[in-house]
């Protein structure tokens, strides 16, 4: 790649605020580098990513309305885990986590565990019990 | 307290990191020599590991992996600690800027208030390094930023201790002693060799003949899982190859820069005809994918058949490429 060549395509989600370093060759054939403010197929990719988590987000929605799923699930997805990565978070086992999942057991847990999941979440837990779209 | 530390803007974050602190220290090693030296150049397609839904797909050495085998092959000796109490992680964070010595941290990028958002996603093997705190506020210099940045005492906290795949555990690492001149030349020399060795691996997930698996599974995904996974996979690639940090083509560039600088070091001269030739394999890496993102930008559409197998030929493309290039890369050192 020449250092003409860098890409500035704005990705339009950083806006041009956050520039990344390149490393490209100049006139003389050297290695230098050089700052992109996004390129095309980069921020294609990117947008492509959020738009797969936002889906995932609205389908856990659906879940936890038709009562298939419990809130859990829907923060998990909104804070772009998954059940492993949320079940380090709150010190138990994947099973526990996706048994937390079921409406039924949501109900019953207790305030102490509750709790785990809103401070991973960073809401209270009324916030998460009722849980508000 | 503030240390006189001065800040340089880095591709990636892990070679950026040991750069700025060894240039702190008074060794001028730039970022291309700490990613060459330390083997950091790789292809990788790791199945059983998802990120954010799709099979993680590296085009570098496993995070740490990099520091590790710099340290070892310059004679520079590292001190690393790992906390189970945040307090202690905190304390000896302190202590250590109290003493005026910088220090590189491991972090999670999720909880970084600083990043975009887009990049923020649970990964980590982020680094950077601590210089100072003032008042509740902790100086950092974080070697993809441009600028130098802060981050709240509990921020910090929050990103030393993020959870998941890597979890960081308040990994904290400084240099204690280096060698009194830097012996690069053999370093060079181990570093290219152990590269070759990797990228003609015959493991089917690992190197070239990872990257021609890759290709393969192109053919097959929109079959065996349907477009839209398909399509998820193809811009999964290419994020992995152009994501923050490589630098661009999937590191390839910083690979070739490289190359240069080693051609000096060595005086081989047949190593920057192989930067050239690395700089074109990084070019086709980016025409990869400039025509995967025409496929993926449609996510769920039905794309042509042809497309797929268009983008299968020219990955088995690379790699013939790549693989004659690191034939002739072993002969040359």
């Amino acid at each position: 790649m020449k250092k003409e060549e860098v890409p500035q395509d704005n990705g339009y989600l950083v806006k041009g605020s956050f520039r990344e370093l390149c490393y490209a060759v100049d006139k003389d054939g050297n290695y230098v580098t050089e700052h992109t403010t996004g390129w095309t197929p980069k921020t294609i990719a990117l947008s492509n990513a959020i738009d797969e988590i936002n889906e995932r987000v609205e389908k856990a929605k659906q879940k936890v309305l038709a009562n298939q799923s419990s809130p859990i699930e829907y923060f998990m997805e909104v804070n772009k885990m998954d059940v492993s990565i949320l079940a380090s978070y709150v010190g138990m086992w994947n099973w526990q986590v996706k048994r937390h999942f079921k409406p039924l057991v949501f109900k019953k847990l207790k305030l102490k565990t509750l709790q785990k999941y809103a401070e991973v979440f960073e809401i209270t837990t009324e916030e998460l019990t009722q849980m508000a779209y | 307290m503030e240390i006189n530390f001065e800040h340089h803007q880095s591709a990636h974050c892990e070679n950026g990191v040991v750069s700025n602190l060894m240039r702190h220290q008074g060794f001028d090693i730039s970022e291309p020599m700490v990613f060459g030296i330390g083997s950091g150049l790789l292809f990788c397609y790791i199945p059983f590991l998802k990120v954010n839904h799709a099979p993680a797909i590296t085009y570098r050495a496993m995070p740490g992996f990099i520091f590790n085998r710099f340290a070892k092959r310059v004679g520079v000796e590292f001190k690393r600690k790992k906390f189970k109490s945040h307090q202690q992680a905190k304390e000896e964070l302190d202590f250590n800027l109290k003493k005026n010595n910088p220090v590189g941290l491991q972090v999670g990028v999720y909880h970084l208030s600083y990043f975009p958002d887009e990049y923020r996603f649970h990964f980590n093997a982020h680094n950077l390094v601590v210089y100072g705190r003032k008042g509740d506020r902790y100086l950092i210099s974080d070697p993809v930023m441009e600028k130098v940045t802060t981050l709240s005492e509990k921020e910090l906290e929050k990103v030393r201790f993020a959870k998941g795949a890597f979890a960081p555990k308040g990994h904290l690492y400084y240099p204690v002693s280096f060698p009194k001149k830097l012996e690069l030349n053999n370093a060079i020399v181990k570093g290219i060799k152990q590269t070759c060795r990797d990228m003609l691996a015959p493991v089917p997930y690992v190197g070239v003949k990872g990257i021609k698996t890759v290709a393969n599974l192109i053919r097959k995904w929109y079959k065996r899982k349907g477009v839209k996974t398909a399509n998820h996979y193809l811009g999964q690639i290419v994020r992995m190859q152009e994501e923050i940090g490589t630098g661009g083509g999937g590191f390839r560039y910083i690979y070739a820069a490289f190359l240069q600088e080693a051609c000096k070091q060595l005086g081989n001269s047949e190593l920057q005809k192989l930067s050239e030739e690395m700089t074109q394999i990084g070019d086709s890496w980016r025409d990869f994918a400039v025509d995967a993102s025409r496929v993926y930008k449609n996510r769920a559409t039905k794309t042509s058949v042809d497309l797929y197998e268009d983008l299968a030929q020219q990955l088995e493309a690379i790699a013939i490429k790549e693989e004659l290039f690191f034939k002739k890369l072993k002969k040359a050192i």
